[in-house]
């Protein structure tokens, strides 16, 4: 009888410790939302330009968190960024799901009217330009959101790619034997 | 001449490298030829890895030889010279040597036929000055390094005099099928080329100079021998024939039994290694003040008339250069700019040679020997033909897979694309092809990382802009509003105080 009072005594001791360690840790190391989320969003080129379908970058990083979408689903970000967070949380793409080179923001010099409305609406600064004159792309800073391409009134603005120079030609993977 | 031979049991233990045939002549057995002005030059201004050129001179501009035409951008970049007296026709795109087939910057150049010099600096006894004054010089004449990479050797001089370098290491291997333009130099030019190299050894201060020269070319060593013969710091020794011997660290390695470390420079084990002829081109630089302009060229390959090692401009078109050496006799399946191994296939005849070319090869299907790939049977061969010592077939795997930071991580980095792996493969499988895709693949990857990190940073600072403006745009409506409010409180004050004054 005593070593049975010993016994539950002791169990009971050493849950009730036990639980009250695991109750303070709870509250003291408490995970406010996914942490993956945070990281995501800071991957992500942050343009906040609605491709992808979601409510901003943080809302595109939340759909991927949650695996609603695909790491390749951020067409400014590209390859790279898909990459990226695809490496970050596990997940292994496909070599057909990746987009392929970003395309970045054309102006058409003849129609261009110089209404600075693709200017005041780029969210990285890349177009410059002033009232009624021609505007310009800065091809290194472009995303190729598409906002401009959107809200320019005469269409003047199309997304193309780059074209290939011998400095920026990757040689071609070859096609392995059967 | 200080007398130094390669321990046999370095000879013994070395497995790496391959043999192959080595079709050098009859270039080898002719002199070197004048190639002669073509009727246009193209001068290309992205010449080596780093930033093209920027050219200083104007469309239909006279120039004189070896006036400076486009200067060095950035640090891995040097000096364009004109090949000749002539006008500038165009600046712009032209046709390179590229393995996409893609056009470049360049210089148009029609020659007047009078190849006049610009003045040139002649220094009786370039030996006499200082090490800093020797590499400004080399910078000044545009010399890079003439064994393919083409990197500025001036670069290379200020990397040692930093670095505290004891031996100079002259590279006359030249371990590509086909190429004797090193090989006639040497029995040609010999005493230039120890000139040179002893101004190289002063300006990177180390006391010993090597020079490794492949024993089948023993007129080569022969010759080196007897033009290094009065200076006991230089010694020529004759190193076994192997495949890819001329890359820097198999060429220190059997040289001095040391290799610099994975990532790191052969500066690190106190070692830089130049070309033969980028020590000849020293010495024209400093001893005649003659920019660099020319270089020899091996004009070779099966589907050439008349084989022949010849003299050439900078900025040569290939078509003149295989006229010269009496045409093609055939269809060639395949045109190299460089050598056969690690050279550049190019589409057609009408790209210009540059600083880097070491040879025009025009070569037959049978040459070629392509066959379509077959599976991989796992023999292994490729791994014992690698010199760094790498599992090509993994890489490829990898790679093949999407797997790019896996292939890194067994070493792709290490990798000389040497083809080595490739030549060896019985299944003939593009070993080296995966190897340059992957790594253009990820210079690719990083630049548009960089990139979208700018971006980044630009929306950001856009973002902040945007919010400061409302902020301060509120504040400034506060304080209005304060204002208007202090000005209408003292306003009722003057009225209420008027008022009972009257009153009063």
């Amino acid at each position: 009888m005593e070593q049975m009072i010993t016994a539950v005594m002791s169990l009971a001791a050493i849950g009730s410790g036990l639980g009250v360690v695991l109750g303070v840790a709870a509250r003291k190391f408490a995970v406010e939302g996914d942490s993956r989320v945070e990281e995501i969003v800071a991957m992500l080129p942050a343009a906040n330009c609605g491709q992808c379908g979601f409510p901003g970058c943080e809302g595109a990083a939340q759909a991927i968190v949650e695996g609603e979408a695909s790491p390749t689903c951020c067409p400014p970000g590209g390859k790279v960024v898909a990459l990226a967070i695809a490496g970050h949380l596990g997940i292994t793409l496909g070599d057909d799901d990746m987009e392929e080179a970003p395309k970045i923001a054309v102006i058409e010099d003849a129609i261009c009217i110089g209404c600075t409305k693709c200017y005041r609406l780029c969210p990285s600064d890349a177009i410059v330009g002033a009232m009624k004159q021609l505007h310009g792309v800065f091809a290194e800073a472009c995303t190729g959101c598409n906002q401009c391409a959107d809200k320019c009134p005469t269409g003047a603005i199309t997304m193309q790619a780059l074209p290939a120079t011998a400095g920026t030609w990757v040689m071609p993977k070859p096609v392995m034997a059967a | 001449m200080a007398h130094v031979v390669i321990p046999p049991i370095r000879r013994l233990l070395t497995r790496w490298g391959i043999h192959p045939d080595s079709h050098k002549f009859p270039a080898a057995g002719l002199d070197i030829a004048d190639a002669g002005l073509p009727p246009l030059l193209v001068l290309p201004l992205s010449q080596q890895a780093g930033a093209p050129a920027r050219p200083v001179v104007k469309v239909g501009d006279h120039v004189l030889r070896g006036q400076l035409v486009a200067e060095a951008v950035g640090h891995v970049s040097a000096h364009v010279h004109a090949s000749t007296s002539g006008t500038v026709l165009a600046i712009g795109d032209a046709p390179m040597p590229h393995p996409s087939g893609l056009p470049g910057q360049g210089i148009t150049l029609r020659p007047d036929g009078l190849d006049r010099w610009a003045p040139r600096d002649v220094e009786p006894y370039p030996i006499n000055l200082a090490p800093e004054e020797i590499a400004r010089r080399v910078a000044a004449a545009g010399v890079v390094g003439m064994g393919g990479a083409a990197f500025p050797a001036a670069v290379k001089l200020a990397l040692g005099q930093r670095s505290g370098i004891h031996t100079v290491i002259l590279n006359g291997s030249e371990c590509e099928p086909y190429l004797s333009c090193d090989d006639r130099l040497m029995q040609e030019c010999a005493g230039d080329i120890i000139e040179g190299a002893r101004l190289l050894l002063r300006a990177t201060g180390a006391q010993h100079l090597l020079v490794g020269i492949e024993d089948n070319k023993p007129d080569a060593i022969d010759a080196m021998k007897l033009a290094a013969h009065p200076y006991p710091e230089v010694s020529v020794v004759r190193i076994p024939s192997r495949y890819p011997m001329g890359a820097e660290r198999q060429l220190i390695h059997t040289l001095l039994g040391v290799e610099p470390p994975a990532g790191g420079r052969a500066a690190d084990v106190g070692v830089v290694v130049h070309n033969v002829g980028t020590a000849a081109a020293v010495w024209r630089a400093l001893r005649h003040g003659e920019a660099l302009t020319e270089r020899v060229i091996t004009v070779a390959g099966g589907a050439v008339a008349a084989p022949r090692n010849m003299r050439v401009r900078v900025g040569t078109p290939m078509s003149w250069l295989v006229e010269r050496a009496g045409g093609l006799t055939r269809e060639p399946a395949r045109l190299v700019v460089g050598g056969p191994m690690m050279g550049v296939a190019v589409p057609d005849l009408d790209v210009p040679v540059g600083k880097g070319a070491s040879g025009v090869l025009a070569l037959t299907a049978a040459e070629v020997g392509e066959r379509e790939p077959s599976a991989c049977i796992r023999c292994g061969s490729c791994v014992v033909a690698c010199p760094v010592g790498l599992m090509p077939l993994e890489m490829a795997n990898r790679i093949n897979a999407g797997e790019l930071g896996q292939a890194e991580d067994i070493g792709l980095r290490d990798c000389l694309t040497c083809g080595a792996c490739g030549y060896v493969c019985p299944s003939r499988i593009p070993l080296v092809q995966y190897f340059a895709h992957a790594r253009g693949e990820l210079m690719a990857r990083e630049r548009e990382r960089k990139r979208l990190d700018e971006v980044r940073e630009l929306t950001e600072a856009r973002a902040a802009r945007h919010e400061r403006e409302a902020r301060e745009k509120a504040e400034m409506h506060a304080r209005r509003k304060a204002e208007r409010a202090a000005a209408q409180a003292a306003e009722a004050a003057a009225k209420a105080s008027a008022t009972q004054e009257e009153s009063a």
